[in-house]
């Protein structure tokens, strides 16, 4: 018969004693240190693969040579190599020919929008709503026209621009300096306030009458006779509700007095044909196009 | 120092769990069974959708961002559905440590039941404990050379044929599978089976019980969710000492001091010494046991499922605490109510997605825009997400009776044909005649209605029209 008292196993201790508390000694797995060991190992490959240690004129390169920001710039040509093939075709294209939902006309739509947002949105506001003096480009109202060859001109050659031989002018004289005195410029603005439905509400009726007769003597050269207005010298439909620089009576009257000159840059140098393709065709879709 | 330096660092004792008989092995090897089947066979599972959705029962499309289970599709937005799930994995693991401790280390983790698979293995081509040991003891021979390599090859078949279980979850599996074997597929598949191959290898047939007891956060957690009533493995020491072995037993308590507890054990501790860390509540002594007191005619159960509470109850010369007694109690009765909640929440939701499933977002930069006219309109961006298998129309009309106007972009007709499961995306212009109540408010409340032009099905946008404020 063997009969043999329990042995209850505790843990070692690891021989401290602090206040009678004493420390268990429960080891760790011998291959814990061998991982231990390896990541030391690990970490000095890094520390010489790839960029780490501070020097005075910048890290150290690593011999495999990474670089974040080389690997954007790889990844930035691996897409622009993609869309060579529709930058192309964009930049010969027949904006008007273009089919709704093509991977083209997606491009085109696309790639017009990040060119709007850098180049365009200054003035014309990042959605497109356009400022005082800026036209909006949502309403449908165009100066110039609103036809997708029209825009395209206006983004290329510009309006009023000093460096595009092409570009789009037309100048309202400053009816201030000696042309009309006060009381016809007056008449006038009272007149041309009374065509337009925003404004007609305004409008002093007392000058009304006379300020037609200033208005066929000299504005409708350009704003025709009904005050309609003419594309293609940029002069602005009075008779409809929208106003580039303002509705109300003081606005309009410094507008005929000082003669606005409103100047777009043209893009033909500085933006690709594609990106000036790209930008009208985004524009044309915005609500306004024709 | 007096004492010489203890060792910090010891080797790891190898562990050679002995085959055992019984109701929880057997518990065991149908929770395995079942476990491996349904992750092995679960992506072959065919499932008809129609000609432009995967015929896949269960598949994570990761590169068209959806997931499909059975007759459910989810998409991006809803991934609340497998946060809930999640939040479900998480209760139910509470409420079963809270009631029967680590349940789920002992029968249904992966990491017990691949280990199992590759014991399972092991047994076959080196032999049963003593075998083995012999083995571990012998010099490197020729058998032993043998030996040892079928089964790193047995180990390495059941591991790559794990990592190549994986990624047919994410591919259409019978396509995949093809791809695999000439060599067309992505080469993310074929890494991502190494690395399972690897993990599976490693962490089944070589670390086995060294992962649950240094490298898994769970058994340090689950500590947190046991009380007296939880229901662990234990040994009953008042019935079992003194131990002993031999035929004369009258100094002696039912213990035979057989040691068949301590070799069935997969993670080599002895339950005698009572619970412990390294503990994964598997039952295989209780089998290894009950078989030895059965064979020395004595009763089951010297080493069984009981409670803390229940030690001092029994020593009182009482009967056994009935295991509802320990069950019910309130904090399992709340973990249930939660996971219910949670479960009840998730149905009803699923079962209450919009049959047209509509989005719209006003444009507001700017927020309006007058016309040459004088008429003001406002512009939103609107969304159909198509859940079917084909092209569907969807139509847009405003209440009726409404002096407002709606125009979609790209449609005389009002109708936006969204792509087969496809969140198709339009714009919509809705236009105020000048002078009108709508164009001078501020604000107006605007509701825009979505006919699915195939069922006939009505949903409606509410959303605001901007005025003019003058």
């Amino acid at each position: 018969m063997s009969k043999k008292p329990v042995e209850k196993k505790e843990p070692e201790t690891t021989g401290h004693e602090w206040d009678g508390i004493q420390e268990f000694n429960n080891p760790l797995p011998r291959w814990w240190v061998w991982v231990f060991y390896l990541t030391i190992v690990w970490g000095i490959w890094y520390t010489i693969a790839y960029p780490a240690w501070p020097m005075i004129k910048g890290a150290t390169a690593g011999y495999l040579g990474f670089s974040t920001r080389a690997e954007v710039a790889d990844e930035i040509d691996r897409f622009k190599g993609m869309n060579s093939e529709l930058e192309a075709q964009l930049a010969s294209a027949d904006l008007t020919a273009l089919e709704q939902g093509s991977d083209l006309h997606n491009y085109a739509i696309q790639s017009g929008r990040a060119t709007f947002a850098t180049w365009c949105s200054q003035c014309h506001g990042s959605g497109a709503a356009g400022n005082v003096g800026y036209p909006n480009l949502l309403d449908n109202d165009w100066l110039w026209g609103g036809a997708l060859e029209d825009i395209q001109t206006t983004v290329a050659h510009g309006i009023r621009s000093e460096d595009d031989d092409d570009t789009r002018y037309s100048e309202m004289p400053a009816f201030g300096d000696d042309y009309l005195s006060d009381e016809e410029i007056a008449q006038v603005v009272a007149y041309a306030m009374s065509l337009s439905p925003e404004t007609k509400d305004a409008a002093d009726m007392s000058l009304v009458a006379d300020g037609a007769v200033v208005f066929a003597d000299n504005c409708s050269s350009c704003h025709m006779e009904d005050g309609t207005g003419d594309r293609s010298q940029g002069a602005p439909n009075l008779t409809d509700a929208i106003w580039l620089f303002g509705d109300d009576k003081d606005t309009i009257t410094s507008i005929v007095s000082e003669g606005p000159y409103g100047v777009m840059p043209a893009w033909s140098g500085k933006l690709t044909d594609s990106q000036i393709n790209a930008v009208s065709a985004y524009v044309h879709q915005l609500g306004g196009g024709e | 120092m007096s004492d010489a330096p203890e060792q910090l660092y010891a080797p790891r004792e190898p562990i050679f769990p002995k085959r055992v008989k019984g109701t929880f092995r057997s518990l065991k090897w149908w929770i395995m069974g079942l476990t491996l089947g349904v992750y092995y066979l679960a992506p072959w599972i065919r499932w008809d959708r129609g000609p432009n959705l995967p015929d896949q029962a269960i598949l994570v499309d990761m590169a068209n961002r959806r997931f499909f289970f059975f007759w459910i599709e989810i998409w991006p937005h809803e991934f609340y559905f497998i946060a809930g799930l999640l939040i479900m994995a998480g209760l139910g693991l509470f409420l079963f440590t809270s009631a029967a401790g680590r349940v789920w280390c002992g029968y249904t983790c992966p990491q017990t039941v691949w280990t199992d698979l590759m014991i399972l293995v092991e047994r076959w081509i080196e032999g049963d404990r003593n075998a083995r040991i012999r083995l571990h003891r012998q010099k490197w021979d020729a058998e032993k050379i043998r030996k040892r390599i079928v089964k790193f090859i047995a180990w390495i078949l059941i591991a790559v044929a794990t990592g190549g279980a994986w990624v047919f979850y994410f591919a259409d599996a019978p396509t995949l599978l093809m791809d695999l074997v000439t060599g067309q597929a992505h080469p993310l598949a074929y890494s991502t089976i190494l690395v399972l191959t690897l993990t599976t290898f490693f962490f089944g047939g070589i670390a086995r019980e060294q992962i649950c007891i240094y490298a898994c956060p769970w058994p340090r957690i689950q500590a947190a969710m046991m009380d007296e009533d939880t229901i662990t493995i234990a040994y009953r020491e008042w019935r079992g000492e003194p131990r002993g072995r031999g035929k004369k037993r009258d100094d002696l308590g039912d213990c035979i001091d057989c040691n068949a507890c301590v070799a069935v054990c997969p993670m080599g501790i002895d339950i005698r010494d009572g619970q412990q860390m390294e503990c994964i509540t598997c039952g295989l002594c209780i089998d290894a046991c009950d078989e030895m007191m059965v064979k020395v005619g004595k009763e089951r159960g010297l080493i069984d499922y009981l409670a803390l509470k229940d030690e001092a109850y029994e020593r009182a010369g009482n009967q056994k605490i009935p295991v509802m007694k320990h069950l019910l109690r309130p904090r399992t009765i709340l973990y249930t109510s939660l996971w219910t909640l949670v479960g009840v929440a998730l149905t009803v939701a699923i079962f209450a997605r919009p049959k047209v499933d509509v989005t719209i977002r006003p444009v507001r930069n700017p927020t309006y825009v007058t016309l040459s006219d004088g008429s003001i309109r406002n512009t939103y961006d609107v969304g159909v997400r198509n859940r079917h298998g084909e092209e569907w129309p969807y139509y847009f009309t405003l209440t009726d009776g409404s002096n407002l106007t709606v125009e979609l972009e790209g449609s005389d007709k009002l109708v936006l044909v969204a792509p087969p499961d496809t969140e198709a995306k339009q714009r919509l212009y809705v236009v105020a005649p000048p002078g009108s109540e709508t164009a001078k408010l501020d604000r107006s409340d605007l509701r825009i209605w979505v006919v699915d032009g195939v069922t006939g099905d009505r949903a409606h946008l509410d959303t605001v029209f901007n005025g003019k404020g003058r």
